[in-house]
């Protein structure tokens, strides 16, 4: 017996576009929406609330640790060449353009975006959808558009508090520990870092990566089997897609905003 | 006599290649409790997805209050939708939400009514499921008969006129399981409702319907007030209504009979 005949493919390839299709239709919803979420903004604050509070401990204490290796890293090797001055001005462009956007939406991916599949997966299990559908409430707008709105809004500020910090915890082993000047860590940090090349493309990132994560944990939720296995299954997935989804665009958003 | 309330027509339903309902047709009067029977996976609850616009015919006629249900746009289904209240088998209470805000729910969704009044018609409501004084309670601090009579008082807040109820009575214990029946038939009295009940619990649905329509095979294998159905000669339906493990539908899976695996057949 061949291990695949044409059909099969035929088939896996519709099923497959059934469901890009399916993605891309709620996600044109979801933008379509964003004018109902700005009239009940009550619903997108509670959202922002919660998936923020949900990671600021988790982004905090990881933005201060990477901050400490960045500065540890960064010291050593630029002192080789006697440039440890630019310590600040160094660690703060990694920060802002790069690692601020990408660790804070792998985190957000794996606290907030988990959650948020699990719970949008369990109240379709529980039949909530359902029943929201039968009092003529539609669930994308009442449930999935304000927490994915909240996701975009959230995710740069995350971002912003994983950079700042992250500068914190540079500043505390390069000057502190080490004894840079701490007048050239910040005065070099000031002079290197522009305000709309630097921080403006790393804030362009972190919004897209808001969008890629929150749609992909809703889709996920939403998409998922009413099992219990099927739930977890959509978790795990979460982690896998929203993850590659951030690196990839990551690569995509660096090589347009830095290339030339 | 009024024309009822829902009505189906030859409606054929399948999913994918797995045909549900064959032909069903009947109707649910106004005002009256009408019970929807028949074995697991005999279609029940499609009928009430197909009356909520869940899922649509195939083939025939779902009628509600006149209208083709299966015909109906997305703003005129959830106008529909408006006018109907659905129980749900657990409750499908909102987990993040206390009993009184899911109760005010659909006030809160489909009015813009003050703050005081939504209070007082919720109030209202969990009074009339006697659990006015639960309000302040998450769903995961009430039982399950609780939980349901919640569900209840949600779908009745926008005061709807048909109420659907998907096995109501499903893992209650006794107490519970007549306190909801008494409260269907109550409300659906005092309201002037009409409510579609999806049951397996032969004694309580009998004592509170005033129609029943059994489901077998995709078909109608009866209808009638309960009395009627009990009589029937159907060997399905008496197989049904008398609770008999052998019948037309068999007792053991089929495969090769017992003489074949024992050995005892012919060849042996």
């Amino acid at each position: 017996m061949s291990w695949w005949r044409p059909a099969d493919v035929g088939f896996a390839v519709r099923g497959k576009l059934a469901d890009l299709g399916v993605g891309a239709r709620l996600f044109v919803q979801l933008l379509r929406l964003a004018p109902a979420c700005l009239r009940r903004f009550g619903l997108v604050r509670d959202q922002v609330h919660f998936l923020g509070n949900y990671s600021l401990a988790i982004i905090a204490v990881s933005g201060l640790f990477v901050g400490f290796v960045l500065g540890l890293q960064m010291y050593y090797t630029l002192q080789q060449f006697g440039s440890a001055d630019i310590l600040g001005q160094v660690v703060t462009l990694v920060l802002v353009r790069e690692l601020g956007p990408v660790v804070a939406a792998l985190l957000f991916a794996g606290r907030a975006g988990t959650s948020l599949t699990a719970e949008i997966g369990l109240m379709k299990a529980g039949e909530q959808l359902a029943a929201m559908e039968m009092m003529a409430v539609d669930p994308v707008k009442r449930v999935l558009a304000p927490r994915f709105w909240g996701g975009v809004i959230t995710m740069p500020l995350l971002a912003a508090v994983f950079s700042a910090v992250g500068i914190i915890g540079a500043y505390i082993v390069g000057v502190l520990l080490l004894g840079v000047d701490a007048g050239t860590f910040w005065g070099r940090m000031q002079s290197g870092v522009d305000v709309f090349s630097d921080l403006g493309n790393g804030v362009v990132k972190s919004i897209v990566f808001g969008i890629a994560v929150t749609f992909v944990a809703l889709l996920e939720g939403f998409a998922a089997r009413a099992t219990p296995e099927g739930v977890a299954r959509a978790t795990t997935r979460t982690v896998v897609v929203a993850s590659l989804a951030v690196l990839g665009l990551d690569f995509l958003l660096t090589a347009m905003m830095f290339s030339s | 006599m009024t024309a009822p309330l829902v009505e189906f027509r030859d409606v054929h339903f399948a999913y994918s290649d797995r045909a549900i309902l064959d032909g069903v047709s009947f109707s649910a009067p106004r005002g009256s409790v009408t019970a929807l029977m028949g074995a697991s996976g005999g279609g029940k609850t499609t009928v009430l997805r197909l009356i909520g616009g869940q899922e649509r015919a195939q083939r025939g006629e779902v009628l509600f209050d006149g209208q083709d249900i299966g015909r109906l746009g997305q703003a005129e289904l959830f106008a529909a939708r408006r006018r109907m209240g659905m129980l749900f088998q657990f409750g499908a209470l909102f987990t993040d939400m206390s009993v009184f805000e899911n109760v005010a729910f659909p006030l809160r969704e489909h009015t813009a009514l003050p703050e005081a009044l939504v209070r007082d018609i919720v109030l209202m409501k969990l009074e009339a499921v006697g659990l006015r004084n639960a309000r302040a309670l998450m769903p995961s601090e009430v039982s399950g008969g609780m939980a349901r009579r919640v569900a209840l008082a949600r779908a009745i807040a926008l005061d709807p006129e048909l109420v659907m109820y998907d096995e109501p009575f499903a893992g209650l214990d006794p107490i519970s399981l007549g306190t909801a029946a008494r409260l269907i038939r109550r409300l659906n009295d005092a309201l002037g409702l009409t409510s579609i009940v999806v049951s397996h619990d032969l004694d309580e649905t009998f004592r509170i319907a005033d129609h029943v329509v059994i489901l077998a095979n995709g078909k109608v294998a009866a209808q009638g007030t309960p009395q009627q159905v009990r009589e029937s000669i159907d060997p399905l339906v008496h197989q049904f209504v008398n609770a008999l493990a052998d019948g037309p539908v068999r007792f053991h899976h089929p495969g090769p009979s017992v003489e074949e695996d024992f050995g005892q057949g012919g060849g042996a």
